[in-house]
Parts: structure tokens; C-alpha cells; sequence
């Protein structure tokens, strides 16, 4: 049975730029991450977006599970020619990244308004 | 004053609700004795990796099979040991997410935040119990 779908991401366009804000705070729970990871694809896979800017302001704790969509959704968007910029990342959890090396692989940048300029 | 440590050894479903419900009581535990943001922040965190691997990874989310956690939280050190009920694992088996070829691959990547995080890890038996504590680095501002 399915349940009913609350909100996650708040979306918004920026000239030519999505900008996906993450409204939750811990982002860990599989079937949400399951969730942010299909309306993250359907952006680009549906919706055509290439240019996609994820704010982390609001997020205060995340697992390795969540990684992986990210580097997928990283993945797409190069293919289709676009790109992913990750900012507004806490010290924390911008460890994480680090830790993981992913910081190399992925456009990390400090808040949106340098996001948008890294386009 | 005595340090008198935090301590419980518990079994739970392999429930990922309860790993949630664990990881509530040991940042209770850890607040209360006074642990720092950053020492907070990565002790969840390798808490979390670690009971997800247990649940999701050793015991298969099956509900028969449980999972045994003992902590201690003491003024100097965290320390816990979460024991599965899967095949194990050899943790030299898993392959380095940080090399570039590894980077879209999946697995690995919890266990490497677990090493990165924590101050000592040790897997045991067959590889489906982890021993890892953290030193305290700090107290709140």
C-alpha cells in the first residue's frame, strides 16, 4: 500500500538553473532516500533539466546511504551533457565528503549565490 | 566525582526504526556526559554506518534475526560493539571507495566513514561484530 508522499525537496528555477533546497534535516531513512533520489532523477530523465544546483542548508546529518544517489544523479546529468553543484554543506558533513574522496568527483561550492555563478 | 560510565547491552529486530531509537538514547548518553558537536556528529554517524550494516547488510533485514549492541559512554571514550547474526564479512575484501575507479561503486563506503571517524575499529569472529570506540576530543562551547 502506498503511502502518502510528503514533501522533501523544494524546487525552484533560477534563469536556467534548478535549484533543489533539502527540507529535511537528517537525511537517512532508505525509503526517503529511495524518494529524493527518484524526484532528483525524474528532473533530468523527465523533466529535461541540466543544470542543477542541491542546497544542503538545512541538512544537518547524513549517511553514506545517501551518497550513492548523488554520485548517480552526477552521473546523469554528465551524460546528458549538464551539470550537478552540490553548496550550502556544514563542516560536518562536508567531512564526509572529504573522507570519501568525493569532493574530487564532485562541484562543491560554499553557499547558492556561488552555485549559481559556477554554471 | 566519580566517572561513573553510561553502559546498556541490548538486542533488537533487525528494524532499522530501532536503529534509530538506539542512536536517540546513545546522543542522550553522549550529551549527558558532556561530549563535544564534532565527537557527537561522528560518533551517529559511525553508529549509523555500522547498525545499517548490521541490519541491512549481516542479518538481511530479516525480522527473526537480531542484533546485539553493548555501549559505554564514559567521560573519556565511547565505545560499542554491535554483533549481526549474517555470514560475516572480511573487511580487507571491500574495495577502497576512494579510488576513482571505486567511486560509483556502492559498497565499502560505510565501512571506510567508520575507520575515518572513530578512534580504533576491530572486526571479530567471522566478521559479523565490530568493536569501535572514539576518544573524547571536546566538550560543548
Amino acid at each position: 500500500m502506498s503511502q502518502p508522499r510528503r514533501q522533501r525537496l523544494a524546487v525552484e528555477e533560477i534563469g536556467d538553473v534548478t535549484v533543489v533546497n533539502f527540507l529535511d534535516k537528517k537525511i537517512l531513512d532508505e525509503q526517503n532516500i529511495q524518494m529524493i533520489g527518484d524526484d532528483l532523477f525524474r528532473l533530468v530523465d523527465e523533466m529535461g533539466r541540466r543544470k542543477i544546483l542541491l542546497t544542503f542548508t538545512n541538512v544537518e546529518f547524513m549517511s553514506s546511504a545517501a551518497l550513492g544517489k548523488l554520485i548517480r544523479l552526477h552521473q546523469k546529468l554528465t551524460t546528458a551533457g549538464g551539470k550537478l553543484v552540490l553548496s550550502g554543506i556544514s563542516p560536518d558533513i562536508m567531512e564526509i565528503f572529504v573522507i570519501t574522496k568525493l569532493d574530487k568527483m564532485l562541484t562543491i561550492v560554499k553557499d547558492e549565490q556561488k552555485g549559481l555563478q559556477s554554471f | 566525582m566519580t566517572d561513573r560510565a553510561i553502559a546498556a547491552d541490548v538486542i533488537v529486530p533487525s528494524d532499522l526504526a530501532e536503529a534509530r531509537r538506539l542512536q536517540d538514547e546513545i546522543e542522550v548518553g553522549l550529551q549527558a556526559k558532556r561530549y563535544g558537536d564534532r565527537d557527537l556528529f561522528a560518533i551517529k554517524l559511525a553508529v549509523e554506518e555500522a547498525l545499517v550494516n548490521a541490519m541491512k547488510h549481516g542479518n538481511q533485514l530479516d525480522p527473526a534475526k537480531r542484533v546485539r549492541v553493548a555501549y559505554s559512554i564514559s567521560e573519556r571514550a565511547f565505545e560499542i560493539r554491535i554483533e549481526d547474526e549474517g555470514p560475516g564479512f572480511n573487511p580487507t575484501d571491500v574495495p577502497d571507495p576512494t579510488l576513482p575507479e571505486n567511486w560509483e561503486r556502492t559498497c565499502g563506503r560505510g565501512v571506510h566513514i567508520i575507520k575515518s571517524f572513530m578512534t580504533d575499529v576491530t572486526y571479530h569472529g567471522r566478521g559479523n561484530v565490530v568493536s569501535m570506540s572514539k576518544l573524547r576530543n571536546g566538550s560543548p562551547e
